[in-house]
């Protein structure tokens, strides 16, 4: 008797263990790539620069590097670098999130239309020549409006699989948004308002302020909370809904509640950068190969994988041409050779 | 990006147009477009269609009362500034290009003697021209778009419409004015010409690259772009690359933008902000300086050049305009009236 509850103890303690070094570890790899993109750019600017600036706004040591430096680093590059951790971690968290409550690998934040109706909302606002607060503002709405009536049809087309009705409903949904943000590309402006759609709608952290992150962040933490609190139940939610009831969760309290919150923060993410493909889709299924299916870990392993990956990409964005490449376009094409080589290196271990 | 597979509509129009063609039973004569190809032409031509907005702009320039109508209707504050009769025509939509949008029937009903586009001569556009003109069994001419051959471009469609003497003389005014301009500031150094930023889209982020079309008007106005690193196309940049550049002058269509960046900490340490020299280009009737990139920027060269080098353009601007708007827009100004098309398009803080 005594024996085996040392042995849980060791357990526990070898867990624990491992859990607290894999999070310092992770902590520091993030740390460092944060740095280097801040002292990265195609302003120059020193890792000296990078210290003296931040000696300054953290320490209150006195400023030796120019005024324009400390915009640089403070105006354009920190709230860049915040928000490439915020979004990346975000949309890898809903997606893992998504993938669970739908049992399905092929699922991504997108699937109940949150991009189509946020890409939807940022045209009318590009078509209608708004500025740019109004423009997020209208993103954000169309985005939560778009799951909105998905989950209203899902409620209201009483099928037998609720999950496949939702799946459905946002394949539709997103088609008919899909055909709005045609039709407004065909009204626009071809010289003048149509490059802008396009670009918005690749996705970029190019003009992202502290004033953006922090209009957000309060709905990405909103969002985030249930997903992290009831982790441990989205393992039984990825049971089915009937093996779940049986073990006691209420899939029909509990999915609503999980949507609500990868909703949000998708929304939230989307409206704030376009349209940031393949991240939420890949990221989940990195961490599931690294720290198996158990959502007590992989919710956690997908957060820091989905912040740092991001952040990564972004210094590629802003650091490879004059030019700046669109977000969406290099997650896919870095994202998913890499999927392809895990998914033929690590078969054994899906399977 | 379009297809012009015959559908039966389609099919039955073409029939359609080809009748009408024969059954006018005018006298043909051989006319050869920018492109090379060559285009038979109706003896008399009274109505023409434009198949872009910078056709549009040419052709309302050249023979207003020809046109059949616009490729999209003009905006209401662009109205005092259109000859009577042009105000209440009615929009075809583009024929090429991307996105186009005319229907087909609509073009036929609209009974046009010869469609009229401006713009590139490739390969693409030709073939486009010659599928357009099967289709519908009306003549289809193609001419050079590029800003440096505007005047070329007049004496050809005074050709082929019949107009060479109004043509002659628009071609010799384009011709003073780029002569004019290119005359005064060919003396001064390339290094001590201000290096000019194209700010584009609801941030400003979007520019065109040194080469591209939608800058033509820049580099013969006397400026540097300073987005010279680019493949001649629109792209976006970082707010950083646009503080390494420090350009001396931003020039932007969007008021809202430049009213923005004057307390914008991202954009306020920039040499153009902090001097006042942000200019926003006049819009109506067609913009000064793009959108489209017609014969509407041959405006918008003598009025850059003269922000850029106020010393070399002693003629006041407003009387520049009067004469213009006059003689290729057929409209008086009174003095007030170009006065305020000047003044509500430089922010308070220039001059």
């Amino acid at each position: 008797m005594s024996r085996t509850v040392l042995e849980a103890v060791d357990a526990a303690r070898g867990h624990w263990g491992f859990r607290v070094s894999a999070t310092l570890l992770s902590g520091f790899v993030l740390l460092a790539l944060a740095l280097l993109a801040l002292a990265t750019g195609k302003y120059p600017v020193s890792l000296a620069d990078v210290a003296d600036v931040l000696g300054h706004r953290l320490l209150g040591l006195p400023a030796r590097a120019s005024a324009t430096i400390d915009t640089v680093i403070m105006k354009v590059r920190l709230p860049r670098v915040v928000a490439a951790l915020v979004v990346g971690a975000a949309l890898s968290a809903a997606g893992a999130t998504y993938q669970g409550l739908f049992r399905n690998p092929l699922v991504s934040p997108d699937i109940l239309g949150v991009s189509a109706g946020a890409g939807l909302g940022a045209v009318l606002g590009i078509y209608l020549g708004l500025p740019v607060a109004p423009i997020q503002g209208l993103a954000f709405l169309g985005g939560l409006g778009a799951v909105a009536v998905v989950y209203g049809i899902g409620l209201a087309v009483r099928r037998q699989d609720p999950v496949l009705t939702l799946v459905l409903a946002g394949v539709a949904v997103g088609a008919v948004l899909g055909a709005g943000i045609s039709l407004l590309k065909v009204l626009a402006d071809p010289y003048d308002q149509l490059p802008a759609i396009t670009f918005w709608l690749l996705g970029s952290l190019s003009s992202v302020s502290l004033g953006d992150v922090g209009a957000i962040l309060p709905m990405m933490l909103l969002g985030l909370a249930p997903l992290v609190l009831l982790r441990w139940r989205m393992n039984l939610m990825s049971l089915g809904d009937e093996e779940a009831r049986a073990l006691g969760v209420e899939t029909r309290v509990l999915r609503p509640i999980l949507i609500a919150g990868a909703t949000l923060i998708t929304a939230a993410a989307v409206s704030m950068t376009g349209v940031i493909g393949w991240i939420g889709l890949i990221v989940p299924h990195v961490a599931r190969l690294l720290v198996g299916p158990d959502y007590r870990r992989l919710l956690p392993a997908s957060l820091a994988l989905g912040a740092g990956y991001l952040l990564a990409v972004d210094l590629i964005a802003r650091t490879a041409a004059t030019i700046e490449v669109p977000l969406g376009i290099l997650t896919a094409l870095v994202g998913a050779p890499f999927f392809l080589w895990l998914l033929a290196a690590g078969r054994r271990r899906i399977a | 990006m379009r297809e012009f597979a015959l559908g039966r509509g389609e099919a039955l129009a073409c029939a359609l147009g080809l009748l009408l063609a024969s059954a006018g039973g005018t006298l043909a004569r051989p006319f050869t477009d920018a492109a090379g190809r060559t285009v038979e032409l109706p003896d008399r031509i009274e109505r023409v269609l434009p198949a872009g907005p910078p056709a549009a702009v040419l052709l309302y320039s050249l023979a207003p009362a020809r046109m059949t109508g616009w490729v999209s209707a003009p905006r209401p504050e662009a109205l005092p500034f259109l000859e009577p009769r042009t105000r209440t025509l009615p929009a075809y939509g583009r024929l090429t290009g991307r996105g186009g949008t005319a229907n087909v029937e609509g073009v036929l009903a609209a009974k046009p003697d010869v469609i009229a586009d401006s713009g590139s001569l490739g390969p693409t556009y030709a073939s486009l021209a010659d599928k357009v003109q099967a289709q519908t069994g009306i003549p289809y001419i193609l001419l050079d778009g590029s800003f440096a051959s505007t005047p070329n471009t007049y004496r050809q469609l005074g050709a082929a419409l019949g107009l060479q003497a109004e043509a002659d003389a628009l071609a010799a005014q384009a011709q003073d004015l780029i002569d004019g301009v290119a005359k005064a500031i060919g003396a001064t150094p390339q290094d001590q010409r201000p290096r000019v930023y194209y700010a584009r889209g609801p941030r400003g982020l979007e520019t065109g690259f040194a080469g591209s079309i939608n800058t033509e008007v820049l580099e013969l106005a006397g400026g540097r772009n300073v987005a010279e690193s680019g493949d001649g196309r629109l792209g976006s940049v970082s707010p950083e690359q646009v503080l390494a550049w420090n350009p001396d002058v931003i020039v932007t269509l969007d008021p809202a933008f430049a009213t923005a960046i004057r307390t914008d900490p991202l954009w306020r340490d920039i040499k153009a902000v902090q001097s006042g020299r942000v200019y926003v280009v006049p819009q109506q009737p067609f913009p000064w300086f793009d959108a489209p990139p017609g014969i509407n920027r041959l405006i918008g060269l003598r009025w850059l050049a003269g922000l850029l080098h106020p010393d070399l353009f002693p003629e006041p601007m407003p009387d520049v305009v009067r004469r213009f708007y006059q003689r290729f827009y057929h409209v008086g100004l009174d003095p007030e009236q170009a006065a305020a098309l000047l003044r509500s398009t430089v922010p308070d803080t220039a001059r």
